[in-house]
């Protein structure tokens, strides 16, 4: 039996639902739409774009839909995971306050920031002065290094304990890698990698946009039957929170369970591995090259540009399959995802795989000889050119 | 939809031979099995006779309607059911993240599914054998060495492995093999907690990315357009 209907005699055949449909699933066929089931994943999207009322969900499919299996009104307050590393705060942690302090002052709840690790008292205060009404410390030797294990189990504990209804962290290396470790403990929904959060008042739930295929559409996504609510936050797309002298905040220190600080996994050495030192995910400033280098010598020009720009140096994924750089500098797809001030292709064409990976950069300037290069639809400045002419000069002037 | 690979396998080391007799991957003396699993819908299976012109042992299809619907939570915990169905296994792989849905939760939650130690973004595996896997995982600033027990789940990068060509033999293979579908019921999965009644989340809204402003073209000679722009850089507080 059909879980989604097309109402024929409503039908107009506009082929609006066609073009929403995310997941090609639906055909004109004859002036009527028809859905393919296999392909339909049921999100609606096409039931809310029909202006003629004429695709409804079966009442089997409707049923389907999830019913609330917490009490949701247990839960309460915006939690952000403030990630640290070698003790230091990874600046993801102000972008969470910054958003957070926001989500919280809409529901009128405390915002409080989970901090891991020995030695973390500066961090703290760092956390209250941005904006944090609590620090939740816990404060273990064990977790100053990172394990999804530990880090996993003391947070899950945490959360049991407490009963927030936002959980936000970075979607960084750590952050994507032991919160969904989390999620499934607490059988939970997690949206990964948001560029957007809001509050709907109204329901008191998380609002999360995200970009998905490809950054091809962008998905927004409730959790509207279980607690917390959590989600992942792309790197330096929210704003750091400011820091306010004599901010008032509680810094609660706490331990962990012995048996909660065991890891399976065991780190036996850190290999730092970055041609300059500053690494792509953090920077402000990155300054990539692509296959228009023509060698890996070219990249000195890419270096020269990035060190005036006190940026990092990123590559599209043609030069670093050629070789011409390592890995840990791809940005895109099948690298990292970066969201700079300011990010400089130069000789890079901007296929879809490069552009999802920094087209939510605040400014795009791209340096290409092609005029038809992708690359010029997102970009800020497009400047067609030659980057070897171009670039040099560019340094000069900056210089200057 | 999201299209998961997980690649099952016996310890062993770099070197791969086919077994002439058996025709499975031979691996520093200790013969693996290699099973490639997904889970999505009946046409997935293309991508199974893919991975078996690639010369892995076994596939595996997960799919039913009950399934459609089913969000990260939801889909880790059917391929949890999937994998303890195929039985014994020493490693799990899965890919850092799938390209539409770009999540990479997945992993993490089936290997917190299955209770089994877990590392993501490996881009290599240094060393595995005597019930361990030594791994490097690419972290923002570099990378760490870890050594877990097996069985383990590890989520790989790009730089993990060049893919290899397929053979004419497992192209002749992948073309007459019939693929084994399994369905909810077969794989044991608790209906309430599948497809969309199993889905926490739930997509609100599906809208095209606000186009970036038509952006500014630069012309002229390089030393003119160099100018023009480090102007504008300077002018934004970039220099």
């Amino acid at each position: 039996m059909a879980l989604i209907w097309v109402i024929e005699d409503k039908c107009t055949g506009c082929g609006l639902c066609v073009k929403k449909c995310p997941f090609g699933a639906i055909e004109i066929v004859e002036k009527v739409a028809v859905i393919d089931e296999s392909k339909c994943t049921l999100c609606k999207a096409c039931v809310e774009t029909c202006r003629s009322e004429a695709i409804a969900l079966s009442p089997e499919a409707e049923a389907m839909q999830e019913k609330p299996s917490v009490d949701l009104n247990a839960y309460r307050g915006v939690w952000i995971f403030a990630e640290q590393r070698n003790g230091r705060l990874s600046s993801v942690a102000y972008e969470l306050l910054g958003v957070g302090r926001t989500l919280s002052d809409d529901l009128d709840v405390a915002l409080t920031a989970v901090l891991f690790g020995s030695g973390m008292e500066e961090a703290a205060g760092a956390l209250v002065a941005r904006g944090a009404d609590r620090v939740l410390w816990v404060d273990e030797p064990e977790l100053r290094t990172f394990h999804d294990d530990s880090y996993a189990q003391v947070f899950e504990e945490l959360i049991r304990e407490e009963k927030p209804e936002i959980v936000l962290a970075g979607a960084t290396a750590v952050g994507r890698s032991f919160i969904p470790k989390v999620a499934a403990k607490l059988e939970t929904g997690l949206t990964a990698d948001c560029t957007e959060l809001a509050i709907d008042r109204e329901k008191r739930l998380l609002v999360q946009t995200r970009p998905a295929f490809g950054g091809n559409i962008m998905a927004t996504i409730l959790c509207p039957n279980r607690r917390p609510q959590m989600a992942t936050v792309r790197h330096k797309v929210m704003q750091e929170a400011e820091a306010l002298e004599g901010r008032k905040g509680e810094i609660v220190r706490r331990k962990a369970k012995p048996e909660s600080l065991l890891s399976r996994t065991s780190l036996i050495e850190f290999i730092e591995e970055l041609e300059e030192t500053i690494n792509i995910v953090d920077a402000d400033v990155i300054v990539s090259g692509g296959r228009g280098l023509g060698k890996p010598e070219n990249f000195a020009l890419i270096r020269e540009l990035a060190l005036v720009l006190e940026g990092a140096v990123g590559a599209s994924r043609a030069a670093v399959d050629e070789g011409w750089i390592p890995y840990s500098h791809q940005v895109g797809q099948t690298g990292k995802t970066v969201s700079p001030k300011l990010y400089i292709a130069c000789g890079i064409s901007g296929a879809i795989q490069h552009l999802v990976g920094m087209r939510s950069s605040d400014v795009i300037v791209a340096i290409n000889k092609d005029p038809e290069a992708p690359i010029f639809d997102v970009a800020t400045f497009g400047i067609v050119g030659d980057l070897f002419e171009v670039v040099p000069a560019l340094v000069r002037k900056l210089k200057g | 939809m999201n299209i998961v690979v997980c690649i099952k396998q016996v310890p062993g080391t770099a070197e791969v031979r086919i077994h002439s007799e058996t025709h499975t991957l031979i691996r520093d003396g200790v013969e693996s099995m290699v099973t490639v699993f997904t889970m999505g819908p009946p046409q997935a299976e293309a991508a199974l006779r893919e991975a078996v012109s690639y010369g892995v042992d076994e596939v595996v299809l997960v799919s039913d309607r009950a399934l459609v619907g089913s969000d990260t939570l939801a889909t880790a915990y059917a391929i949890a059911k999937g994998i303890a169905k195929i039985g014994a296994y020493d490693l799990i792989l899965c890919g850092k993240q799938a390209i539409d849905g770009d999540t990479a939760q997945v992993g993490p939650e089936v290997a917190e599914r299955l209770g089994i130690p877990f590392v993501a973004w490996v881009r290599k595996v240094e060393e595995v054998g005597d019930g361990k896997i030594r791994v490097q995982r690419m972290m923002d600033d570099g990378y760490e060495v870890i050594e877990m027990p097996l069985p383990a789940l590890i989520t790989v990068v790009k730089e993990i492995n060049e893919p290899r060509l397929a053979s004419l033999k497992g192209k002749l293979r992948a073309k007459k093999l019939e693929i084994p579908m399994w369905s909810a019921e077969d794989i044991g999965v608790e209906e309430d907690q599948v497809g969309l009644k199993g889905s926490p989340t739930q997509v609100m809204r599906i809208f095209s990315p606000e186009p970036r402003g038509a952006g500014e073209r630069l012309e002229g000679e390089a030393e003119e357009v160099a100018q023009r722009l480090a102007e504008r850089l300077k002018v934004m507080g970039f220099v």
